[in-house]
């Protein structure tokens, strides 16, 4: 990881720090609902080509900042460019073909539909998606047979492909993660957001879902992770952005980042007993 | 006696009602079964296709044909984009009062007697299918399989169940398709399907169209087959029969509606057939039922029924249990 950490060598460790080369760009970024203030971002910047994680107590406003980031919930204020395009007024659903996809802290497997559906579901450009032309199969099938060989490559290399005619409701919580975030690969994303990957997964399935990370980046996508245990931030990220109260409070590459002043107590001030570990969700 | 009941039983089963609310039942399924759409308002979309067709040729002096295209589809359309514009994209329940709502208006409307010269008022419109009878080779006082039906029924028969088989057709294409995949997915959860780069507000829209588009289809034959097209005959118990039907056949299989039709109005014709023909007969004695209470007993007998679905069968006939039960984990 040291090549990619000589990237960021050079950009200093403070809250909404320049990045070379941005893929993702946040300004003035504020959400209230009724008196609170979820969100109040004034800056900030991902690196393309890294792994980002976001952490940052519970209800510091991670998955509302998510949520700004995909415009799946829009902001008061505040402006968000992908790639240099600006996701101002930008539907959802086109924040995704853009090349951005997101996960949700509660996994949205689609419980009555299987495992390769799932998986199918999640490609784009898709002929047989248009009404007219799914009449007529055959207009789509050869397409829809090229998706399918992806998407069992894809679930087999997240050790999956036993279970693809299986309803996904009937999957444990990990493993809706992982096909939830394998789900996300078919839309074939610059960008890949995930919001508490790790939570509720058991260590066996832990380490996989670490390794997939991993295998993001070298896939050249950008990551950018919710994540509340320490040394799984310290093990994959290249750096870390830390929110408290809806605000960033510290950035920095993740040796760094425990031993900040402002977050250690941030962290206290939410979690007496667990200062190192940074806490648990749920 | 027992052939009477035998006859009105099977009429039941394959009649003129069975095939009308299998079509507003398909539709349904599609908003409901497929979607998700809680549509409350399936009888003025049959209404649509009624009035589209009736007002063509009565009021505006049109033909039969041009009537067809209008009841199939620019009524239904502009009625589901009205419907669906200001409800798609909020909470699943908007559609649902905007559509209960809008079905009533619709009645009242057509049966206001200072819009008589258009709608015909609560007489409704009659004559504008006589170039589709004119068309039948059947014989109109001859009486056709088994004497079931005579030759102006068979005709609205056998159309109708060939337009049933073509809906089930262009619903069991779709619903296999990708497209279908997006609807699937749309009813499970719209956000999902959002983050994977779907629109879902369009292919919402494109449904509670294409389900709005068969239900009134299954209006125009009603209209073609009773020869009128009245506004009582869009009434609530309407939508709420096409909703009895998708429901004992099994919402989101591709047949389920259709049977569930059949059921429906066989039962019906069932009870209602046996039990008059127990009271004239005096098996039935007076103290216990009487004739004109017949026809509210036998709604009696369809509620029993589907209560006792709800607790044996709550998939619907077709539907499948383990799939239902995913929605509890
Ligand atoms: N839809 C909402 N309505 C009201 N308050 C909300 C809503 N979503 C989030 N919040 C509040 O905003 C704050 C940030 O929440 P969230 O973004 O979920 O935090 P995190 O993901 O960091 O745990 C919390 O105080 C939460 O209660
Ligand atoms: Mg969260």
């Amino acid at each position: 990881m040291t090549a990619d950490t000589d990237v960021l060598a050079g950009v200093s460790p403070t809250p909404g720090s320049k990045k070379p080369d941005p893929i993702l760009i946040a300004t003035g970024v504020s959400r209230s609902f009724g008196g609170l203030k979820a969100v109040d971002v004034e800056h900030v910047e991902i690196q393309r080509g890294l792994i980002t994680a976001l952490i940052g107590p519970n209800g510091a406003g991670k998955t509302t900042f998510f949520n700004l980031l995909t415009n799946f919930d829009e902001p008061d204020s505040g402006d968000r460019t992908f790639e240099g395009k600006s996701l101002n007024g930008v539907a959802a659903y086109k924040v995704a073909n853009l090349g951005m996809v997101r996960t949700f802290q509660l996994t949205k497997a689609l419980s009555k539909m299987t495992v390769l559906e799932n998986m199918k579901l999640g490609a784009t450009g898709q002929k047989g998606e248009s009404m007219f032309r799914a009449i007529f199969p055959f207009l789509w099938r050869d397409q829809d047979n090229e998706i399918e060989s992806a998407a069992d490559s894809l679930l087999a290399r997240f050790k999956m492909d036993h279970m693809r005619e299986e309803f996904a409701g009937t999957l444990s919580g990990g493993q809706r993660k992982l096909l939830e975030m394998a789900r996300a690969l078919m839309v074939k994303p610059k960008m890949v957001m995930l919001d508490e990957p790790m939570a509720g997964v058991n260590p066996a399935l832990k380490q996989s879902l670490l390794d997939h990370i991993k295998g993001l980046k070298a896939d050249g996508m950008t990551v950018l992770f919710v994540e509340h245990d320490m040394d799984m931030v310290q093990e994959i990220s290249d750096w870390v952005i830390v929110m408290a109260e809806g605000r960033i409070i510290a950035e920095g590459p993740p040796k760094s980042i425990s031993e900040n002043e402002a977050v250690v107590s941030a962290y206290l001030g939410s979690h007496h007993d667990a200062p190192l570990d940074f806490g648990d969700d749920e | 006696m027992l052939a009477g009941i035998l006859t009105d039983t099977i009429r039941g089963l394959i009649g003129d009602q069975a095939i009308y609310f299998a079509l507003a039942a398909i539709g349904l399924n599609i908003h409901f079964g497929y979607t998700g759409l809680l549509n409350f308002g399936q009888a003025v979309f049959m209404a649509a296709g009624a009035y589209g067709l009736s007002m063509t040729v009565v009021t505006f002096g049109g033909s039969f044909w041009v009537g067809l295209f209008v009841g199939a589809f620019v009524f239904p359309v502009i009625l589901a984009l009205v419907l669906g514009i200001p409800t798609l994209r909020l909470r699943a329940d908007y559609l649902a009062m905007v559509t209960i709502a809008t079905a009533e208006i619709f009645r009242l409307i057509a049966r206001t007697p200072g819009l008589d010269k258009w709608t015909g008022s609560s007489d409704g419109l009659s004559g504008f299918a006589r170039d589709f009878y004119d068309l039948s080779p059947f014989e109109p006082r001859q009486r056709y399989l088994f004497n079931l039906f005579q030759g102006n029924q068979m005709w609205v028969f056998v159309v109708g169940w060939i337009t049933v088989g073509l809906m089930l057709l262009l619903t069991y294409l779709l619903i296999n398709s990708p497209w279908g995949r997006v609807l699937k997915a749309i009813r499970e959860d719209e956000d999902a399907a959002r983050s994977l780069g779907k629109n879902a507000f369009t292919y919402k829209m494109q449904a509670l169209i294409l389900g709005g588009v068969i239900g009134a289809i299954g209006g125009m034959i009603r209209a073609i087959g009773t020869q009128s097209a009245q506004p009582d005959n869009f009434i609530t118990d309407v939508t709420f029969f096409a909703w009895v039907a998708v429901i004992l056949g099994g919402a989101g299989t591709i047949f389920g509606p259709v049977i569930g039709s059949m059921m429906l109005w066989c039962v019906l014709a069932f009870a209602d057939t046996a039990m008059r023909q127990g009271v004239s007969s005096g098996a039935l004695p007076d103290w216990l039922l009487t004739g004109t209470q017949v026809g509210q007993v036998r709604f009696m007998l369809v509620g029993s029924l589907l209560i006792f679905l709800a607790w044996r069968r709550p998939q619907g006939i077709f539907g499948n249990k383990e799939e239902m039960a995913l929605d509890d984990r």
